[in-house]
């Protein structure tokens, strides 16, 4: 009887990914009240953090969840479809949803006037919406629709960055966004063109039918395109710099970790559940074009970021950085590449978001972000300065930390594929990573404060707590790797179309 | 399929690539906004032109129609407008606010603004 009841809850727990956020952004308009939409805000954003864990506890232990909205069954209705690969990404989503939120109002006070944090919650929340949403739907306009409602919401929240730059930023940021989108919306109406449908599942086996005719490749180009704009893969990354160094310290740091993945999650999941690896590296040669761009990318962000005297900014080039490891995993198309790429994205999030968390951190003590102004940080804010080694560490890819465990797997699958050179490009790549850390290691830890630098404490533990939970996880996910290469590796195999 | 062939598809392409242009083109973020706007409504006509059947009426039930337009096209673009107006609304209103901010909607001078910003 109750196992009956917890199949009941939750197989309906992913329209409550959906409904309860927006929903609740409503409420946060009308009460008006900073710390009261902020409890509000926190009792959703775990709650979904809850719900995600239970999904994909479900989803590992009976299988896919199927839910068809207000009744309409698939292929017809919209159909919300969790299967391991989302569910991961869920959990990771509203995870860092859920810790940014927790470390938020501090950082706010600094930023944003008080009168507008209600304001700011609800976009946020609908942020939330918007990504939680193209993560579980199982239905191709839909992800249209919440990609563009989570866009509309970071132009906002954006914009509210503390200088003027915040705007200029922001509207590049539009600009780029409606195009990309606007792309997407053009290769999911090529396909619909194709097959008749807008069920996911359905339009791989009608596309599997049709065969590659001129019509599905443009749309997979539209759509690759698209997403790849939205992804800020290079070169199409010029909005990401711009709108991560003058976004609020907190809206930095939960865009950084959630929008991008949520854009390389619709990647990996139009080019392998619905086009097929078949269509998308037969056919069209994607890899081709990808695997350079990504290599690229790798180097070109963290090039730039060593040349960075804004951390955020720093830290930002190093994100353009990061996806191109994850773009890279998905162009090997081979399990182990899948996986490392998979796991990047669980593993970048959790890195850097802590980055940027110990940079509000750092921000809302000395009030500059310039790694000039970080000169013996390293005894002033021991805690959160340790918590940015443990992360940094984590960046360049040392053992026992997660970033260790991503480049394992690809370094891997590129051996596997036999391109050693691409294998040796991600270790060098990893030493530029060490480079820019290392600046920020050798400003913080060793080199003396200047004579009339403002007094400096500890940064305070509503801050703190976040930033070492997710430094925490960092290690911790470094040597029990079973939540997330488990999952990563049996979704990849999924995937591609391999047995265990 | 209309006796003139594909002919309302060479309009969507060449409406996408005008408005691609201006997007590029125009330094004016007015114009710009314009532009993706045109850009959007490409887009928005190819949906309608694909959902079109020839010879199919509005598909309401009557006696002695068998053709019908396909709905579901024209019905999906009515939420692609909503969107086209929200970007819209949301990109004005920060045009708005770079004007207070820095007094001109021009890209190269805003540029220039910048860049005499960052040089202190």
């Amino acid at each position: 009887m109750s196992g009956e009841l917890v199949e009941r809850v939750t197989t309906n727990l992913p329209a409550l990914q959906i409904a309860l956020p927006l929903l609740t952004a409503a409420v946060c308009m009308v009460i008006r009240r900073a710390r009261a939409a902020w409890a509000l805000a926190m009792v959703v954003a775990w709650t979904s953090f809850a719900s995600a864990g239970a999904i994909l506890a479900w989803v590992w232990r009976h299988g896919d969840i199927s839910y068809a909205e207000g009744g309409w069954q698939a292929p017809f209705g919209i159909e919300l479809h969790i299967d391991l690969l989302n569910a991961l990404v869920l959990l990771v989503v509203t995870g860092i949803c859920a810790i940014v939120l927790t470390a938020s109002p501090k950082s706010f006070d600094q930023e944003i006037w008080r009168e507008h944090h209600a304001k700011v919650y609800a976009l946020y929340l609908l942020c939330m919406t918007g990504l939680a949403g193209m993560t579980v739907t199982g239905d191709a306009f839909n992800v249209f629709v919440f990609l563009e409602i989570s866009s509309l919401s970071s132009y906002a929240l954006i914009s509210q960055g503390t200088t003027r730059r915040a705007l200029t930023s922001s509207i590049q940021y539009l600009v780029m966004g409606t195009l990309g989108g606007t792309f997407i919306l053009l290769g999911i109406g090529m396909i619909y063109m194709v097959t008749g449908t807008l069920n996911m599942a359905d339009m791989a086996v009608q596309l599997g039918a049709v065969g590659p005719n001129r019509t599905v490749l443009v749309a997979l180009a539209c759509i690759g395109i698209g997403i790849a704009i939205k992804l800020a893969l290079f070169p199409l990354h010029i909005w990401l710099p711009n709108a991560y160094t003058y976004a609020p310290a907190i809206v930095t740091a939960f865009l950084a970790a959630t929008s991008t993945k949520v854009a390389y999650y619709l990647l990996v999941r139009f080019i392998f559940s619905i086009f097929g690896a078949p269509l998308a590296f037969g056919a069209l040669r994607l890899d081709a074009v990808l695997m350079p761009l990504a290599i690229a990318a790798m180097f070109a962000g963290s090039f730039v970021a060593i040349f960075q005297d804004n951390l955020k900014r720093m830290l930002a080039y190093s994100s353009v950085a990061q996806i191109g490891y994850m773009v890279l995993g998905l162009s090997l198309v081979s399990v182990s590449g899948l996986t490392g790429g998979l796991v990047h994205l669980f593993n970048h999030a959790l890195m850097k978001s802590g980055l940027f968390l110990v940079m509000a951190a750092v921000l809302l003590r000395t009030g500059s972000v310039r790694i000039e102004a970080m000169a013996g940080l390293g005894r002033r804010m021991p805690w959160t300065m340790a918590a940015f080694v443990v992360a940094g560490l984590s960046m360049i890819g040392v053992p026992l930390t997660v970033g260790f465990v991503s480049k394992w797997y690809l370094v891997m699958g590129a051996i596997q594929a036999g391109l050693w050179p691409v294998a040796v490009l991600i270790l060098l790549s990893s030493l530029l990573a060490l480079i820019y850390i290392w600046r920020v290691i050798e400003v913080a830890y060793f080199r003396e404060p200047p004579e009339d630098a403002p007094e400096v404490t500890e940064a305070p533990i509503s801050l703190l707590g976040p930033i070492w939970v997710l430094a925490g996880a960092t290690v911790f996910f470094g040597i029990f790797t079973s939540l997330s290469v488990g999952t990563a590796s049996a979704a990849a195999r999924m995937l591609l179309g391999v047995g265990q | 399929m209309f006796e003139g062939g594909l002919y309302p598809y060479w309009i969507f392409i060449f409406l996408m690539m005008t408005g691609l242009y201006v997007v590029i083109s125009r330094d004016n973020l007015i114009k710009k906004i314009i532009g993706l706007n045109i850009f959007q409504v490409s887009v928005i006509m190819f949906y309608i032109a694909m959902g079109k059947v020839h010879g199919g009426t509005a598909p309401i039930e009557a006696a002695g129609i068998t053709v019908y337009s396909n709905p579901l096209p024209h019905v999906l673009m009515l939420t692609a407008i909503v969107v086209g107006v929200a970007t819209s609304a949301v990109a004005l209103s920060l045009v708005v606010r770079i004007n207070e901010a820095y007094g001109t909607i021009e890209e190269d001078e805003l540029r220039e603004i910048e860049r005499e910003e960052d040089a202190e």
